[in-house]
């Protein structure tokens, strides 16, 4: 990342900045700006990023944040695909920005949004409330009646054998990043669709055979905005950064109430 | 809580089916045809309630079907018909968990199992067989 320039709408106060690296390539940015306490309508700011061939999407925001525009909202942590915090549309495609590089977008222009389907609290930082609601409302925990810990305080371990781990562990990569849930054509029209990222860890919990929840679980998903709403487009899938595969889980899931599995 | 703040695409994301693939350009594809085939039962249940007000009538309404532009909404209705059939038994299996892979560790570059390639053929299969069935039916009313 060598230097940095912003174009406001009206192309004043045009600022750059430049650091010691030499330049590689130069690439433009259109970044949404909204504040929803202040701001009736989103607008894209304009800004030119000379970037490395390593750069990711991520490392040109905060370059931008921290050079240009340090008003710019963001929400990041663990810049390496693990905190699940930095999701944002890129190009039109839910994405983590830490897990793009932006030599592989393949494109002159990157336009930067605000996850769909999320409310945004400001830019590109959206609220995740309802998603852990969702999340929560589903047990996301092993539910049995009798616990790893007894009252005589004696430790035993719930055991497993690796072929059971194999059936959920794919499931249990979620870094609750809501990709899924924007991409999700469902999600997009019904506010109140569970989604796919709750839905598959209910998936993940049912398929453990330590796991007694099932029945609970199956009767939570089982109503009008549930399960029944995913009309597996497989588009949660596609964008997921950790190979969960959603539409998976959820098929598998319903399964069961299907009566194609016991 | 405005529009712009909630940010939901709404309707929009039913309507470009070319982001994520095949798979979602076939849940356009459905959504399209299940629409379409849902006018033509409304029209057809009106058109054939018309016999009871009368062999005249019922007559004149069939008049109306056997016209070039008849003939090219009952081509339309065979390839939706075909493809909304075909992926729907598809959808189906997959709903009962039939065909979307087995779960196991994930490896990098991750590629979602639940699209795998017997999804895919049946997707291209559909769209195929929907398209030899209107060229059939083009055939049957519009040849000699």
């Amino acid at each position: 990342m060598a230097a940095i320039k912003i174009h406001e709408e009206n192309d004043q106060n045009v600022k750059s900045i430049a650091a010691d690296i030499k330049p590689k390539n130069k690439i433009l940015f259109k970044i949404t700006k909204f504040n929803p306490h202040v701001d009736t309508h989103m607008k894209y700011v304009d800004y030119d990023v000379e970037y490395e061939h390593w750069n990711t999407v991520l490392d040109a925001l905060l370059m931008i944040k921290h050079k240009v525009d340090p008003s710019l909202a963001l929400r990041y942590s663990c810049r390496q695909a693990s905190c699940g915090s930095c999701g944002m549309m890129i190009n039109d495609k839910p994405s983590l920005a830490c897990f793009t590089k932006i030599n592989e977008l393949g494109s002159d222009v990157v336009k930067i949004e605000p996850m769909s389907n999320f409310p945004i609290l400001r830019d590109l930082a959206v609220d995740f409330t309802q998603m852990f609601n969702t999340h929560k409302k589903l047990k996301p925990y092993i539910i049995r009646s009798d616990s790893e810990i007894s009252q005589s305080n004696e430790i035993k371990e719930f055991s497993q054998d690796p072929d059971s781990v194999e059936k959920y562990i794919q499931f249990a990569n979620c870094i609750k990043c809501g990709l899924c849930n924007s991409a999700c054509p469902t999600m997009a029209t019904d506010s109140s669709f569970m989604g796919p990222q709750a839905l598959t860890q209910a998936y993940r919990y049912v398929s453990d055979d330590r796991d007694k929840g099932k029945n609970t679980r199956l009767k939570i998903i089982d109503e009008r905005h549930g399960i029944w709403r995913c009309h597996f487009a497989g588009s949660c899938s596609k964008v997921c950064p950790k190979g969960v595969d959603p539409a998976m889980g959820i098929q598998f899931l319903r399964s069961y109430l299907l009566g194609f599995r016991d | 809580m405005n529009k712009q703040h909630n940010n939901r695409i709404g309707i929009k994301a039913w309507l470009n089916p070319w982001r994520y693939g095949i798979e979602r350009f076939a849940y356009w594809l459905m959504r399209i045809t299940g629409v379409g085939l849902l006018v033509y039962f409304i029209m057809h249940i009106y058109e054939t309630s018309s016999i009871l007000d009368g062999k005249e009538i019922w007559n004149k309404m069939l008049d109306l079907t056997q016209t070039p532009e008849g003939h090219l909404i009952l081509v339309l209705v065979i390839g939706m018909s075909t493809f909304h059939t075909i992926n729907g038994i598809r959808i189906m299996l997959g709903h009962g968990g039939i065909g979307v892979g087995k779960a196991s560790r994930p490896d990098y570059p991750y590629a979602p199992k639940s699209q795998n390639m017997k999804n895919k053929l049946c997707i291209y299969a559909s769209i195929g067989l929907a398209a030899l069935a209107m060229l059939y039916s083009v055939e049957v009313m519009f040849g000699e």
